[in-house]
């Protein structure tokens, strides 16, 4: 289950998606919305993506983490649009026999999807807003100089 | 389709030389500063992202701030600066992602 969406998300179908019944373990990751940012006060923060290509992403990341790590199954559901603080914009769940590989490639996917997947926040504040520029996608044979 | 604003750059007057139109999909920072979510954008035959990149600085100057530090997808695919665009690609403009709930 890879998806992108304006709905709130639900950590149960994610779950159910994922779970074998060889699966002694499942690690669920809940990305939320703060109140501060670099000691600024964030009063909400609005998503953009590329849904199409983001789900792509998705599963070439869950194809890295079944490549390295010895899991059932993973899944990823990202909110888009406006988030208020506290609300959840990301869960990765992650299923495996034991639960070392599942916390282990949990955490490495929420990492990649931080750095492949094309989805965007901007940080609205009292006073102003901006887009968060993150990583830099790798890119094949990379010379993008201006 | 009549929110397109088409730009006919690189081409000579007469129209002659062979041409690719391209669908460039913008997001985030780029799609504000742009006020729109795509563009077509009309290039010489053979013309690469890089050339596109440039395209879009001049036609829309208020990106040329962003766009040192974009990437570009094709056909949902990142490709590096010198891919060659083809008629009918639909190109991303990929500024630094940011997903999750903090950097």
């Amino acid at each position: 289950m890879f998806e992108v969406t304006r709905d709130p998300l639900d950590p149960a179908p994610l779950v159910a998606a994922v779970r074998r019944d060889e699966s002694g373990a499942i690690a669920l990751f809940y990305g939320v919305v703060r109140n501060e940012n670099l000691g600024r006060r964030v009063q909400y923060l609005e998503y953009d993506a590329y849904p199409e290509m983001a789900v792509k992403k998705m599963n070439e990341v869950a194809d890295e983490v079944r490549a390295k790590f010895a899991i059932s199954d993973m899944g990823v559901l990202h909110r888009i649009g406006r988030l208020e603080i506290g609300e959840t914009s990301l869960l990765v769940a992650v299923s495996s026999p034991h639960r070392a590989e599942a916390f282990e490639a949990c955490h490495y996917a929420v990492d990649r999807i931080k750095q492949i997947v094309p989805i965007w926040k901007k940080e609205v504040w009292e006073d102003g807003s901006e887009w968060i520029e993150g990583y830099v996608p790798d890119v094949p044979g990379r010379t993008l100089s201006s | 389709m009549s929110s397109l604003r088409r730009y006919n750059v690189g081409v000579d007057a007469n129209g002659s030389a062979p041409t690719n139109t391209v669908r460039v999909r913008l997001f985030a920072g780029l799609r504000e500063a742009v006020g729109q979510p795509e563009i077509l954008v009309v290039l010489p035959d053979g013309a690469t992202v890089a050339e596109l990149r440039d395209r879009i600085g001049e036609a829309y100057p208020v990106t040329q701030a962003l766009l040192p530090i974009v990437v570009f997808a094709v056909d949902e695919e990142y490709v590096d600066a010198d891919h060659r665009l083809r008629d009918g690609d639909e190109v991303a403009v990929i500024p630094p992602v940011s997903g999750g709930a903090r950097v």
